[in-house]
């Protein structure tokens, strides 16, 4: 789950983290009244959670309030890849020195957080990696022992910072250490820290990451999902405990298990077609949520066919065939649909789905095959 | 005989009393696995499977009163870290993890806690293993597989069972199929399995289940090149997903360009691993 900047900058502040006088607003008016409160120059900031802010003139800088309200009122009207602006945050604007990259991410490979930092901040770190890695320096944080003071002591050394400003670095670097281990962030990123002209380090920018398998433990941090960069059938898949992700074909799937689910995307595009969508029903799943399911995937106009591709271990065939019926009773829909069921009770669900007219099928490339077909107008009995 | 889990295997089941332990607790002794003890806190003295397992509060209980040598965990996510820390620190040296959605930084805590202790994890977020015929530590369905000699090790639930399925119709058997499960930062890779695998005499070849997302099926195919002998047949899942998704596993996703299947493919097929197009074509594919 992503924060946006605001969210994630107030969140470092309780972590001793300095971040830049500001506060976010709704409309232009609001943004007015902040500007003049801050007095001098501000930036206006676009709160989407999305990259490339400024780039798509997301980001500018006002050097009044009558500028600011002006400046407000275009960004809130904008649209940033697809998404809608409906906050800015306005910050008291800084004249920056020095830009500096500070992050931590879970390294999978080494099973480990590791904090990063460079000395070209400001920019995409993937760019950084990419073009210049020797700028990157990298510690890795034991996630028993925590970050230890000489490591921020050598990151400091490592992208050169003036020794002056080492004691306060390592608070800050401190500071994002516990932010990140006390929310259960998979990122969390300061870019650019910034050295101003006045000798000061500010967080400017600030990004978090949660892993959304901790949220249960922060429920201040659930409520703060902003639900604008989610598709409405992946969130209404949410309620009902089933991972379901949009594609743009017209083959629809429905399977139990994540790797099941992928292979059988890929078994149709192998055969030809193309799959509209992933959905991973889980284990031992009930007839209700195979009903949402089914009207879930229904719900995309593109589909033309449906591919249940069910092998029961926990998961019972005459229950997924009974939760196919009420949905096709319910639904009406009058698509044709493919159906392969293997395992506990198959036999029984084949039979339940025996008056429904379903084209069935026993190995799952003969499934794919015939889902293909149907999908292309090609299928004949 | 086999890996990690045989006939002399003694189960000690963490969460036995909840739904997911009892009903699979019934179906792993049904398959003939020796269930020496279940482990609820404040449900110890009580017994379950119609008085044939007994309860108790804690694993030191349980290991010193019934030798329990092999954990299986079926405890609520929330609870899965403690669960694994107490069974490492009772000395029990293979911990298998069947819960998924544990958090990320728990698990990263568990891993380094357990390398220092020397317990062997395997999962979370995994289906277990199955040695054929001589004991099932987790959810696999016994009867979709035959004792033989081919290894297995997968990253996936029911695309596992798919495989063994289509193993068995083909008359082909496992000596031993390991769920190393779907999380990003797990107990045991496919590397150790692999070695493990190399090692054991009633293994002749392995079938290798991968997916999108991190790098593992790399490094395997790394050792391949270098230290095995024995044939491998892999599938990798994940082809047409889109980047930047979590597929379902907390692991399987495709970030900042890696963790791509195609390069996973190419990185096995160069280390002269046949990789299959689809699941249903390894058995013809194994020797």
């Amino acid at each position: 789950m992503k924060l946006h900047e605001y969210q994630s900058k107030h969140f470092f502040a309780r972590y001793g983290i300095p971040i830049p006088k500001g506060r976010v607003a709704a409309n232009a008016v609001e943004a007015k009244h902040i500007a003049q409160e801050l007095g001098g120059r501000v930036v206006i900031k676009a709160q989407v959670l999305v990259g490339g802010r400024g780039k798509a003139g997301g980001i500018r800088l006002a050097k009044s309030p009558e500028e600011a309200e002006e400046l407000a009122g275009q960004i809130l009207s904008m649209k940033i890849k697809g998404l809608p602006v409906r906050k800015v945050l306005i910050d008291e604007a800084a004249s920056i020195d020095k830009e500096i990259y500070l992050g931590i991410t879970n390294d999978r490979s080494a099973r480990k957080p590791v904090m990063m930092a460079s000395s070209a901040g400001g920019v995409e770190i993937e760019e950084v990696a990419r073009d210049t890695p020797e700028k990157i320096v990298k510690v890795y944080i034991d996630p028993l022992l925590g970050l230890r003071d000489y490591q921020a002591r050598d990151i400091a050394a490592g992208i050169d910072l003036p020794r002056d400003h080492w004691r306060i670095f390592g608070q800050i670097a401190n500071g994002l250490w516990q932010a990140y281990r006390e929310s259960d962030a998979t990122l969390a990123e300061i870019n650019p820290l910034i050295i101003t002209s006045k000798d000061q380090l500010i967080a400017v920018d600030g990004k978090m990451v949660l892993d959304d398998n901790a949220l249960y433990r922060h429920p201040d941090l659930a409520e703060m999902r902003d639900l604008d960069v989610e598709d409405p059938s992946e969130i209404e898949a949410r309620k009902y405990g089933l991972v379901f992700i949009k594609l743009d074909g017209n083959i629809g799937c429905m399977v139990n298990g994540a790797g099941l689910a992928m292979t059988t995307m890929d078994i149709i595009k192998l055969f030809g077609g193309s799959p509209a969508n992933f959905l991973d029903i889980g284990g031992g799943a009930s007839a209700e949520k195979v009903t949402a399911a089914l009207r879930i995937i229904l719900t995309d106009p593109n589909v033309k066919t449906v591919l249940f591709n069910i092998f029961g271990g926990i998961t019972r065939g005459d229950e997924v065939a009974r939760g196919i019926l009420v949905a096709m009773n319910e639904l009406k829909k009058e698509i044709p649909m493919v159906i392969r069921l293997v395992g506990t009770n198959a036999e029984e669900g084949r039979q339940i789905l025996s008056d429904a007219d379903m084209i069935t099928a026993e190995t799952l490339a003969d499934a794919a095959k015939k889902a293909v077909a149907v999908a292309k107008g090609d299928y004949k009995q | 005989m086999s890996i990690l889990v045989d006939k002399n295997t003694r189960l000690l089941v963490q969460g036995i009393t909840g739904n997911e332990g009892d009903f699979h607790t019934r179906q792993m002794v049904a398959y003939g696995t020796k269930v020496v003890a279940g482990v609820t806190p404040g449900k110890g003295g009580e017994w379950v499977l119609d008085g044939k397992i007994p309860v108790f509060d804690s694993i030191r209980l349980a290991v010193n009163a019934r030798g329990a040598n092999v954990s299986v965990i079926f405890v609520p996510a929330r609870f899965a870290a403690d669960a694994m820390f107490e069974s490492a620190d009772a000395g029990i040296p293979l911990i298998v993890c069947i819960t998924e959605g544990i958090p990320v930084q728990d698990m990263m805590r568990v891993r380094n806690y357990l390398d220092q202790k020397g317990a062997r994890l395997v999962g979370p977020n995994c289906p277990g293993l199955l040695t054929p015929g001589e004991a099932k530590v987790g959810i696999i369905p016994g009867d979709i597989a035959i004792p033989g000699n081919v290894g297995v090790v997968s990253r996936s639930g029911t695309l596992t069972y798919e495989v063994l399925y289509a193993l068995k119709q083909e008359n082909m058997g496992v000596s031993t199929c390991v769920g190393i499960g779907g999380d990003p930062i797990n107990g045991t890779n496919f590397v150790d399995c692999l070695e493990m695998f190399e090692e054991d005499p009633n293994t002749d070849q392995v079938v290798l289940i991968g997916e999108i997302g991190g790098s593992e099926e790399e490094k395997a195919a790394e050792f391949i090149a270098d230290c095995m002998t024995k044939p491998i047949v892999g599938f990798i899942a994940g082809q047409t997903a889109p980047p930047g998704k979590r597929m379902g596993h907390a692991g399987a996703i495709i970030e900042g360009g890696s963790g791509l299947a195609a390069d996973k493919i190419r990185a096995l097929e160069m280390a002269d691993v046949q990789v299959a197009q689809h699941p249903e074509e390894i058995p013809g594919m194994l020797k």
